[in-house]
């Protein structure tokens, strides 16, 4: 049974699988540093459909059925999913998954939502109410931009501290089994407003949350940076990544040589024009799903973080000239049972 | 958390790279002329072909607002815009942009509610500040004019 040990960490009991995994990915991901690890790539990002909406929806609905079918595995097999998006009202998910007949809750968590929808279903394993669980989550570079920025056609020029919302969708399906990779221990992330009010500098919104959250699993676990192979966050881009490392330099802790960032592993930024990094729901997905989870599976990572981070804000509130609070849930996952 | 909000501040800023002004504002300067002189092309033709200046001038915007929504439509302005920035973005070719870009993408919502209601989200601003400036800049002449100006 899980334990809970201080501050929003909570510690596992020994044998919680994350059982499945995929990654379903855009034209512009598949072109990435990353292109040969996911499951499934498009040929175009709007998937032959009518709206970006319906085809956010079916990146979502292929990484499910991908990573049921890796497991051998049917719907009927899942007893919850744990799913959500950034779509208004979380309709990605719900439009993606409606047809799963399958018990579902619908999580926001903006960009963090791969971690906080795994930390759920693995709590959910480990309280062995069920068998199988699903945690899914997706973004869509149109269908973000229309509703939180401008018109795909549009000639603005985005600022350089600006990140891409990569289109993508990961599900992770987690058991209690004794498969690798295993969900240890989880941080649950707090609401962190280090107050800026840029839209276009989202990095430097969710460093905060990113940092409480690390230093919160570090000291709660009496572990420093270098007990693990590797830390990393979900899409912070070079802004963001620059603004943890020098946090965690004021307390005295390094951490450039473990860090790692999805939003910065996913596209080649001197190639792609895609500014400061990657973000958006589908991007710490789709590097978990198709990159980290897999490396752990195959032994060559063996006890990483995985702090993923959002901003939780709505262009009607930033333009209300509110702050940008950020949020970074951590999950933190290994190949071995014990320790 | 170990920094105030204030220094946080000032950190994210020492680490926000600014847009490189010096490679942009050239750019916008050009290709905003080059946009200038295809205007100027068009303004001879119309002229040319017997038209008073007027009557041309308005046939070369219409012209420069035509070629400006095609290549909207086509996907292509934004292409060019990512690179000559405010030189596409401030002559008219830059509002019929802001028009038709809207029009095309919220049309999966209707033509009503998507495109209709949509196409100004952008240029609306433009519009009703334009009216709102020329209403202030007509009361000062007025108030001028009373005094004799």
């Amino acid at each position: 049974m899980a334990k809970y040990i201080n501050d929003g960490t909570i510690e596992l009991d020994r044998g919680v699988s994350v059982y499945s995994c995929a990654a379903a990915v855009g034209r512009m991901e598949s072109d990435g540093p990353l292109g040969n690890c996911f499951d499934y790539a498009a040929e175009g990002a709007e998937l032959g459909l009518t709206t970006w909406e319906k085809a956010e929806s079916t990146f979502q609905q292929y990484a499910f059925d991908i990573a049921l079918r890796k497991a051998k595995l049917i719907k009927e097999d899942i007893s919850f999913i744990f799913a959500g998006d950034l779509l208004n009202q979380c309709t990605g998910s719900a439009y993606g998954l409606r047809d799963t007949d399958i018990p579902f809750f619908g999580l926001y968590g903006a960009c963090s939502t791969m971690a906080e929808s795994l930390a759920l279903a693995s709590l959910f394993a480990d309280m062995r109410i069920g068998e199988f669980f699903a945690a899914v989550t997706s973004s869509h570079f149109c269908s973000a931009e229309r509703q939180f920025r401008f018109p795909i056609n549009y000639g603005g020029v985005r600022p350089p501290t600006a990140q891409w919302t990569a289109t993508g969708a990961g599900c992770c399906i987690t058991s209690a089994a004794e498969k690798a990779p295993f969900v240890k221990r989880i941080t649950v992330g707090k609401i962190t407003d280090m107050g800026i009010k840029d839209a276009n500098n989202m990095g430097a919104a969710m460093a905060g949350a990113a940092y409480d959250t690390i230093n919160r699993h570090l000291i709660n676990t009496k572990t420093t940076p270098q007990d693990y192979d590797a830390i990393y966050t979900g899409d912070l881009g070079q802004v963001g990544t620059d603004l943890l490392i020098e946090l965690f330099r004021r307390d005295g802790v390094q951490i450039e040589n473990i860090h790692k960032d999805c939003g910065l592993m996913l596209y080649d930024r001197e190639k792609q024009d895609v500014h400061a990094g990657g973000s958006g729901c589908g991007c710490s997905a789709s590097v978990l799903c198709g990159h980290i989870l897999p490396m752990i599976a195959e032994g060559k990572l063996h006890r990483v973080l995985f702090a993923a981070t959002g901003a939780l804000m709505s262009p009607t509130i930033v333009q209300q000239g509110e702050s940008i609070p950020g949020i970074s849930h951590l999950v933190e996952i290994s190949d071995r049972q014990e320790g | 958390m170990n920094i105030s909000k204030k220094e946080y501040a000032k950190l994210a800023d020492s680490y926000s790279a600014p847009s490189k002004l010096y490679i942009t504002i050239p750019k916008a300067f050009v290709s905003g002329g080059i946009i200038c002189c295809i205007g100027q092309f068009f303004m001879d033709i119309y002229t040319m072909l017997g038209n008073d200046t007027d009557t041309a001038s308005a046939y070369t915007s219409i012209t420069l607002v035509l070629i400006s929504a095609l290549l909207t439509g086509f996907g292509q302005y934004e292409r060019i815009a990512k690179h000559a920035g405010a030189g596409t973005l401030v002559p008219i070719t830059g509002f019929a942009n802001a028009v038709v870009s809207p029009a095309l993408e919220f049309k999966t919502e209707g033509l009503v509610l998507g495109t209709g209601a949509k196409m100004f989200v952008i240029a609306g601003p433009v519009i009703v500040y334009g009216i709102a400036a020329a209403f202030v800049y007509g009361l000062i002449l007025f108030v001028i004019s009373l005094f004799g100006g």
